[in-house]
């Protein structure tokens, strides 16, 4: 696929083939185009030229919250957890997709109406005592330390049932000891949930711990892929990333 | 037990209250009128709330939608139910009114809501000041149009509702406006408040701290603003028909940008995103409207300047995105309102 914003090309014949239960990752310097390539996926943009599937389902024309629904979650580079609503109430307002009622079941209260809610309200509950955060769940995600609001944002794109989850730099702006933390994390999500990871991010040793294969894109444009050691010892990568100091 | 119900016997008891002193006649006809405008004016502020306060849009043309609700019960009241001077014999059994009138008020809040769309069209692509433009753009053409139809009165005004009450007192003597106007203010904030309150309903506030995420994270927001937009206008439309009611004639020069003034600085001084703080500034407006009545048009100096003096030192209104029951957690012990 490409992407062009006016004559920018900020992706140019993108390709990738993701599988399931695998973790893969997507590296680049700034402005390569990585966090474009998850908007094309996430919905976000339509692609200039190509397609893209999920599960087999083509998504062209798709809103995002209809992509979402066919099973792409994801986190963003600059974490965007809504900061006026309780950590519960994050994780229910993400289910919107999945609702049983509308509008005038809201307001008349039926069945319908009452166990959606209930259902909603036991899940996200569940969710956040998995993920250890049930004791924050009546805060505002402002109130948690940055550690836990980047794993909030990423519980909330997993109580989404997803078959893709996309994480765009989930290690950013961590302590080394909140890294550890996260690395744990996604890799207990990769054996615990049916699905796939696909992960941006700057840190080196995060990409070689959790992902079995990585493609690299500098300009748009695919310049490796393959394991981790593979790309790291490619020259072309050596290049675009010379004189970038987080490798 | 008590607790479940206990706004709700709250809310029937001063119902029966307000309608027997009003069966009564044991306050003056200009307190009843008062009372009833308070209830019109808490559908406005709540209603707007939901655009302004829940919602982060900013909408100043609440007044249109007002407009819109009021003509159209007006005239299909008098239409229905009334012999005028341009519409002839009534359509129907004036002695039908008592039933229908609520029908008719509900019928007022589907135009509006109609209309809102309007503005919730455009929400699709545009936001913030640009959006706030559309609603007043949309406040005008409101107005305009029902200026240019002769056939309603145009600027002159429209008339005859009167007749619609009294067609109803004639069938059964009650208060029939005071009764009706507490019967939509409860309903109203109910409406609201369920709402918003529901998994659904907040995908209104998500829209307000982010809409991008909001998307992303499955809320249809372009249904959820043609929602918001229509309950708010639909709500405001059925406020202008109470009004039309209560007054016994309208013109269109009522519903102009003050009269969104006055809704917007209702919901600014009560705090946005709180029902309850919409309810408390648009009973104390009301009175204060009232006794700044001898001042006339030097009112609208005084009110702007109360405005002034809030955002300086208490920009977040009296309640402030906060209910009642998070200023006295003690209360949710007695009550429950859902
Ligand atoms: N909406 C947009 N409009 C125009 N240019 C954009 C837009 N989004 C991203 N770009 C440009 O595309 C390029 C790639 O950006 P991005 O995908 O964010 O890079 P990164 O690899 O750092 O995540 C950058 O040059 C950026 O300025
Ligand atoms: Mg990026």
């Amino acid at each position: 696929m490409t992407q062009q914003f006016g004559g920018l090309t900020a992706v140019s014949d993108f390709n990738v083939r993701l599988k399931n239960n695998r973790i893969a990752g997507l590296i680049g310097p700034n402005g390569a185009g990585k966090t474009t390539v998850f908007n094309l996926v996430s919905g976000f943009y339509q692609p200039t030229r190509g397609t893209i599937s999920v599960c087999g389902k083509p998504t062209a024309g798709l809103k995002p919250h209809k992509v979402t629904a066919l099973g792409v979650a994801r986190t963003f580079q600059n974490i965007r957890l809504w900061n006026q609503m309780s950590v519960l109430d994050n994780i229910k307002v993400a289910q919107h997709g999945w609702l049983d009622y509308g509008f005038f079941q809201s307001v008349m209260r039926t069945r319908a109406y009452r166990d959606c809610e209930e259902r909603i309200d036991r899940e996200a509950k569940d969710l956040l005592e998995i993920f250890e955060l049930e004791n924050y769940a009546n805060d505002y995600p402002t109130n948690l330390p940055y550690g836990l609001q980047r794993k909030l944002e990423i519980v909330r794109a997993l109580s989404e049932k997803p078959k893709l989850l996309l994480l765009d730099e989930p290690a950013a702006g961590l302590n080394s000891k909140d890294m550890r933390e996260l690395i744990r994390l996604v890799r207990w999500i990769n054996e615990t949930y049916d699905l796939c990871i696909w992960i941006i991010d700057h840190h080196m040793d995060v990409m070689m711990e959790l992902c079995s294969e990585i493609k690299v894109i500098d300009f748009g444009q695919t310049i490796a892929e393959g394991t981790p050691d593979e790309v790291r010892n490619d020259p072309a990568v050596i290049t675009a990333y010379l004189g970038d100091d987080n490798i | 037990m008590l607790r479940k119900y206990s706004v709700q016997l709250i809310l029937i008891a001063l119902g029966g209250i307000i309608t027997y002193i009003a069966y009564q006649e044991l306050v003056s006809l200009y307190i009843l009128t008062v009372l009833m405008f308070m209830g019109v004016n808490i559908i406005l502020s709540s209603s707007l709330n939901l655009v302004n306060g829940y919602m982060g849009e900013f909408s100043c043309g609440h007044a249109g939608f007002m407009c819109v609700g009021a003509y159209v019960s007006s005239v299909l009241g008098v239409l229905l139910f009334t012999k005028d001077k341009i519409f002839g014999a009534p359509l129907l059994n004036p002695d039908l009114a008592v039933y229908l009138f609520p029908v008719i008020i509900i019928i007022g809040g589907i135009a509006a809501a109609l209309f809102g769309l309007l503005v919730a069209l455009p929400s699709y692509k545009t936001r913030g000041d640009y959006l706030a433009i559309i609603t007043l753009a949309a406040n005008y053409i409101i107005i305009s149009l029902i200026q240019n139809m002769d056939i309603i009165g145009g600027s002159r005004g429209f008339m005859g509702m009167k007749k619609v009450i009294s067609n109803m007192e004639d069938v059964v003597y009650l208060p029939w406006m005071v009764i009706w106007v507490f019967v939509f203010t409860v309903g109203s904030i109910w409406i609201l408040r369920r709402y918003v309150s529901s998994v659904f309903g907040k995908g209104v506030s998500a829209i307000c701290q982010d809409e991008v995420a909001a998307e992303i994270m499955s809320v249809n927001t372009n249904k959820i603003k043609t929602i918001t937009f229509m309950l708010s206008s639909g709500l405001a439309g059925i406020a202008g028909g109470l009004f039309a009611y209560i007054v016994g004639y309208v013109n269109p020069g009522s519903f102009n940008i003050l009269k969104s003034t006055e809704a917007l600085v209702m919901v600014y001084l009560g705090g946005m995103a709180s029902l309850s703080g919409s309810v408390l500034s648009a009973i104390l407006f009301t009175i204060l409207l009232e006794l700044l009545r001898p001042l006339q048009i030097i009112k609208w100096v005084v009110i702007p300047l109360i405005l002034i003096v809030l955002m300086q030192f208490r920009p977040e209104g009296i309640m402030g995105n906060r209910e009642l029951s998070d200023i006295f957690p003690k209360l949710k012990r007695f009550y429950r309102f859902k």
